[in-house]
């Protein structure tokens, strides 16, 4: 079973014609990668598959009017971000206007943490305390930088794609990415220098 | 302070996400490993970052959707009768 494929050879005339199995060919294509942007959007199963049904619906349902001018993951992608942030507010609805991160590259933060911890034992990166770690600081990114961070970093969409599912330009994407990897940065020096402290006092 | 160069740190912190991804302008590039090269707090921040992007690209688990979740979705798509299609 191919997963990471990008399905170009997916028939978007096909689609727009109501080929059921040809959706369903998109279906098992997308998914998964679209199963996990939820996962990590949201932070639980159910959410995720929320996400994952919500998502599908709404294409089936705007499939007249998608032009094909990214790919149907790119267009996958764009949908289920959306439904991810709709639920995000939902659940949340007091921190609704949330600060905006700024566009602009000057002002970014400083870095503080700045102690190199890539020497740590490899079996210290890859603890279940270590991947939970890993989860929780994608879960504290504010959603905006968190939807540039999986898409571009964990997706392995490029930079042209990345703006085309989020309705950004190019620059705002290299800028809130930017800022996510720095934030990320921050969130992992203070988990894995606390654990360069252990292992020297072990 | 811990070093003299804090300003031409701040000013090429904005490089450094290019940098790491192999897609910064030559003459921006050279001038960012010149400053790494002299800077060990900025070579900090460039090898944990790259390490942190390395770091998720490595946890994350290329697996298949969950045959229940799959299940699941191609009921509410009322496309159950493909379910075993090929795939
Ligand atoms: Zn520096």
């Amino acid at each position: 079973m191919v997963i990471e494929t990008t399905p170009t050879d997916i028939s978007v005339e096909r689609l727009k014609a109501g080929d059921r199995a040809e959706f369903a060919r998109l279906v098992d294509l997308a998914s998964a990668p679209i199963y996990r942007l939820g996962l990590k959007m949201l932070g639980t199963p159910q959410d995720a598959e929320d996400v994952l049904q919500n998502t599908f619906l709404k294409a089936l349902q705007s499939l007249k009017s998608f032009e094909g001018r990214s790919s149907p993951l790119t267009w996958l992608y764009r949908i289920a971000v959306n439904e991810a942030l709709m639920l995000i507010r939902r659940q949340r609805p007091q921190v609704e206007i949330a600060e905006e991160p700024q566009e602009e590259a000057d002002d970014l933060p400083a870095p503080v943490q700045l102690t190199d911890w890539c020497c740590l034992p490899e079996s210290d990166f890859l603890s279940a305390e270590s991947q939970r770690a890993l989860d929780a600081a994608i879960l504290k990114l504010p959603e905006k930088l968190r939807a540039v961070f999986l898409l571009r970093d964990i997706e392995g969409l490029s930079i042209q794609e990345t703006s085309q599912a989020l309705g950004l330009t190019e620059t705002a994407v290299k800028t809130r990415l930017l800022r996510a990897r720095l934030n990320l940065r921050e969130q992992l020096s203070s988990y894995f220098t606390g654990r360069l402290t252990e292992e020297r006092t072990k | 302070m811990k070093h003299q160069h804090k300003h031409e740190c701040n000013e090429l912190l904005g490089t450094i996400s290019e940098y790491v991804d192999g897609s910064l302008r030559d003459e921006l590039c050279r001038e960012l490993e010149r400053h790494l090269s002299e800077c060990d707090d900025c070579r900090v921040v460039v090898n944990t970052m790259k390490k942190t992007i390395d770091l998720y690209q490595t946890e994350t688990v290329r697996e298949g959707l969950p045959a229940d979740v799959r299940q699941r979705l191609f009921k509410s798509l009322q496309l159950d009768d493909l379910l075993h299609g090929a795939h």
